[in-house]
């Protein structure tokens, strides 16, 4: 294999790094994680000429090397480390046009690493418009570097951007301002302690809280008067080093661009003016939210639909196709279900992740942290607790690492607690097929359902439940930790087509891979457990129906001897064993085995109920029409009835049944005590309620 | 009584003074909210927080605590 270069895009968030990053890369880029961290790494292959391919991977966006979140802390850590395999050939550093000045703080203390770089200019296209004339020749002089001049939007420059990253070994390595020339005596016994070390590279060891590599570390340890005193005065060191910069910068800028004030139009002021308005922004947010729970409720069901009778035909299909068989039955049975339990999500959280990247890419998302700062701020929340509320939606998992960007300890910690109480798109199936069993499909008024309203008041429920222990935890937790919020408004823009489809087929692979290996294994698991059993009872089955039943047609005496021997197989008897405990709650064992299995992933309830009931049945029968006749041997009435029914909706409403999301929340706080306290607390909830409505409701 | 961004009507603009308390992130110095630089107040959400600004080019949101740490000359 020819050599690739290798290529780290670096730049602010909100500059359009990603979009630079597909343009470069295309579909041919991959999705995954730094080993230990929760970060996505996002890297592909560009073919820059005959022969020749860069490998360019996407750090997370970062106002400076300053890091101050753990996405912030791979880049330095990757760019400090000359052995990490993906450090850079040449650095890019990709600026927002607009926002020059502040994107060029980074280019600056990226250049003090004496790395080779490129500075791109993005959103050019918007240059005439904002009326930005830039002396390209002097910049370049200035900064020290090549600089390409690049439109996303309209895919220029991207040529250009591709030469210059393949005759990298031409562009100079020095910095180009000498920012740390405000303490001078410092340094210069620093340089002359290290005298082979570039002087920032040891100013960033001594002054970054970050996990370096241990020789780094190691040598500042041997001379402890480096260290900085105190953290008053590393902040005063650190303010004094950004103001040298701007000066730089600012200097620079007053010769290399010109602005025409007069000739600048723009949206931003006209749409803020609205969207964030103390009456119109809020109403129009609440439209916004009332749209895209229309489009996951509403006009998902279609494929949705199409999805699970697809499903219902394929087992039956493959069943009529195979010889009958124990390997057959488990693809019919335990595989083709649990696929199909996976499957079905897809459009819902499709429609879901399409909403937020719009939302995200269009820069209306900072708007809406905004508006909503002041009100979450009443229950222990933040502005920015509001994107994972929403992300919480779909799925507890993306929503638990959206919190990342709320600076408040607390804030952040109360957030991920209460993340799980709302309704993510797990809970769904459940809700849907149990709503449909017990509550009446008839309209009130003009538009609404039963259904429907049930539905949303379960949402509601999810979104109060979550405010609400929020308010509690606030009042609970003793953390002190520093309350700051800064959040960047950027630019209104009309999201890019690519960008949204990339991050939407990448969201959705990512929830089906993750969430569908568990399930794929547990239908799987469930199966054997239903068709084998520990004693002869369970292998007797048709001898001691046959005997006892002898009247019976062919067809009864069948149902006996399948719901026989799910009784009597493993499943069976552990689902016996617990049926004490979830009959106050109305439940059978059936449904006992539904919530145990469920606790590793609450969307197995449906697929377990499905292959539950499916062991020994043959008709292709939904499984909704299989549970609506479920008899309750201890009533005669149907075992989904209205108390039973509420009572389960509700202890799905408040159970913490998802291992993946205790799993995230123990890497995300570090710490095993938040996700043990989240289950207990939410389970226990869950017991409690779900107990006392089915004893009111009986 | 010091003038502090917290202090500004919408449209107002003023130049930062001085930055003192070791409570301002040195994230929204490094965004440009440093000495001698302008500041515009463009909005402010309900009850005058969080509010929305224009820094030296930058349009940021910060909390009331923090507005009220930064003085401001108007101009």
């Amino acid at each position: 294999m020819a050599k690739q270069i290798k290529v780290s895009l670096i730049g602010n968030p909100n500059t359009g790094k990603t979009s630079v990053f597909n343009l470069l890369t295309g579909l041919n880029q991959q999705v995954g994680n730094y080993p230990g961290i929760t970060v996505e790494k996002k890297e592909g292959i560009c073919k820059l000429s005959r022969g020749v391919k860069a490998h360019i991977l996407d750090l997370p966006g970062t106002y400076s090397l300053n890091a101050s979140s753990v996405d912030e802390n791979v880049v330095i850590e990757l760019l400090l480390n000359k052995k990490d395999k993906d450090f850079p050939d040449v650095a890019v550093v990709v600026s927002d046009v607009e926002n020059l000045k502040r994107n060029l703080l980074l280019f600056t203390q990226i250049k003090d690493l004496e790395i080779p770089t490129i500075l791109v200019i993005n959103m050019a296209d918007r240059m005439n418009r904002k009326g930005i004339t830039l002396d390209i020749p002097l910049l370049e002089k200035e900064l020290n570097t090549k600089i390409a001049l690049v439109s996303a939007r309209k895919k220029e420059g991207i040529d250009e951007l591709k030469k210059l990253i393949e005759s990298h070994a031409l562009l100079p390595k020095t910095p180009c301002v000498d920012a740390l020339s405000f303490a001078p005596d410092y340094f210069d016994r620093l340089k002359k302690t290290f005298p082979n070390q570039s002087l920032y590279k040891l100013w960033l060891v001594i002054t970054q809280d970050v996990n370096f590599r241990k020789f780094d570390k190691q040598q500042v340890d041997i001379a402890p008067d480096f260290k900085i005193k105190s953290e008053s005065e590393l902040k005063r060191l650190q303010q004094k080093e950004t103001i040298k910069r701007y000066q730089f910068i600012n200097d620079v800028l007053k010769r290399g661009l010109i602005v025409d004030e007069k000739a600048a139009t723009g949206m931003r002021a006209k749409l803020d003016r609205v969207l964030t308005h103390k009456f119109w922004g809020y109403f129009i947010f609440f439209m916004i939210l009332l749209l895209i729970f229309q489009a996951i409720y509403d006009w998902s069901s279609y494929p949705m639909d199409m999805i699970d009778e697809a499903f219902a035909w394929l087992s039956e299909a493959t069943k009529s196709a195979l010889p009958a068989g124990p390997f057959v039955d488990l693809i019919t049975e335990g595989i083709i279900p649990g696929l199909g339990g996976i499957v079905i999500f897809i459009p819902q959280i499709a429609f879901l992740f399409l909403f937020i990247s719009i939302l995200e890419e269009s820069g209306y998302m900072s708007r809406v942290v905004f508006l909503m700062d002041r009100v979450m701020r009443r229950f222990g929340l933040s502005g920015k607790s509001v994107v994972p509320l929403v992300s919480g939606t779909a799925c507890a998992i993306p929503a638990v690492m959206a919190t990342r960007n709320i600076e408040n300890w607390k804030e952040r910690l109360i957030t991920i607690l209460v993340v799980p109480f709302t309704t993510c798109a797990a809970r769904l199936p459940v809700y849907l097929i149990i709503i449909a069993l017990v509550i009446p499909d008839e309209k009130v008024g003009w538009i609404f359902s039963y259904q429907s309203l049930t539905l949303m008041f379960l949402y509601f429920l999810g979104f109060g439940t979550a405010v609400g222990s929020a308010w509690l935890l606030n009042k609970i937790l003793k953390i002190k930790s520093k309350s700051y919020f800064v959040i960047e408004m950027p630019g209104y823009k009309i999201p890019l087509f690519k960008n949204v489809v990339i991050n939407v087929v990448e969201k959705t692979k990512a929830f089906v891979f993750g969430a569908g290996k568990i399930i794929l294994a547990i239908s799987i698991i469930l199966w054997v457990l239903a068709s084998f059993g520990p004693n002869e009872n369970f292998n007797n089955a048709e001898e001691i129906i046959a005997t006892e039943y002898v009247d019976l047609s062919e067809e009864e005496q069948e149902n006996k001897i399948a719901s026989y021997k799910l009784e009597h197989s493993f499943i069976g008897y552990a689902g016996k064993a617990i049926e004490p405990i979830v009959a106050p709650l109305g439940y059978d064992w059936k449904i006992g085995i539904g919530i145990i299995s469920s606790f590793a992933a609450r969307e197995v309830f449906v697929g377990t109920l499905a292959t539950i009931y499916s062991v020994g049945s043959d008709e292709e029968e939904t499984i909704k029409n299989r549970m609506a006749a479920e008899i309750n041997p201890k009533t005669g009435g149907p075992l989904f009835n209205f108390a039973s029914g509420i009572s389960l909706l509700l202890f799905y409403a408040f159970a913490m049944q998802c291992m993946s999301t205790l799993a995230i929340v123990k890497r995300e706080t570090n710490s095993w005590k938040w996700p043990m306290a989240q289950l207990i607390f939410m389970s226990a909830l869950a017991y409690g309620v779900a107990l006392i409505v089915y004893q009111i409701l009986k | 009584m010091k003038t502090t961004i917290a202090n500004l009507k919408r449209g107002q603009r003023a130049l930062i003074k001085e930055i003192t308390s070791d409570v301002i992130p040195l994230k929204l110095l490094e965004m440009g909210c440093l000495p001698g630089n302008e500041v515009q107040l463009l909005q402010a959400a309900p009850f005058q927080c969080p509010i929305y600004l224009n820094v030296n080019g930058s349009h940021l949101a910060i909390r009331k605590e923090i507005a009220s740490q930064i003085e401001v000359q108007i101009i």
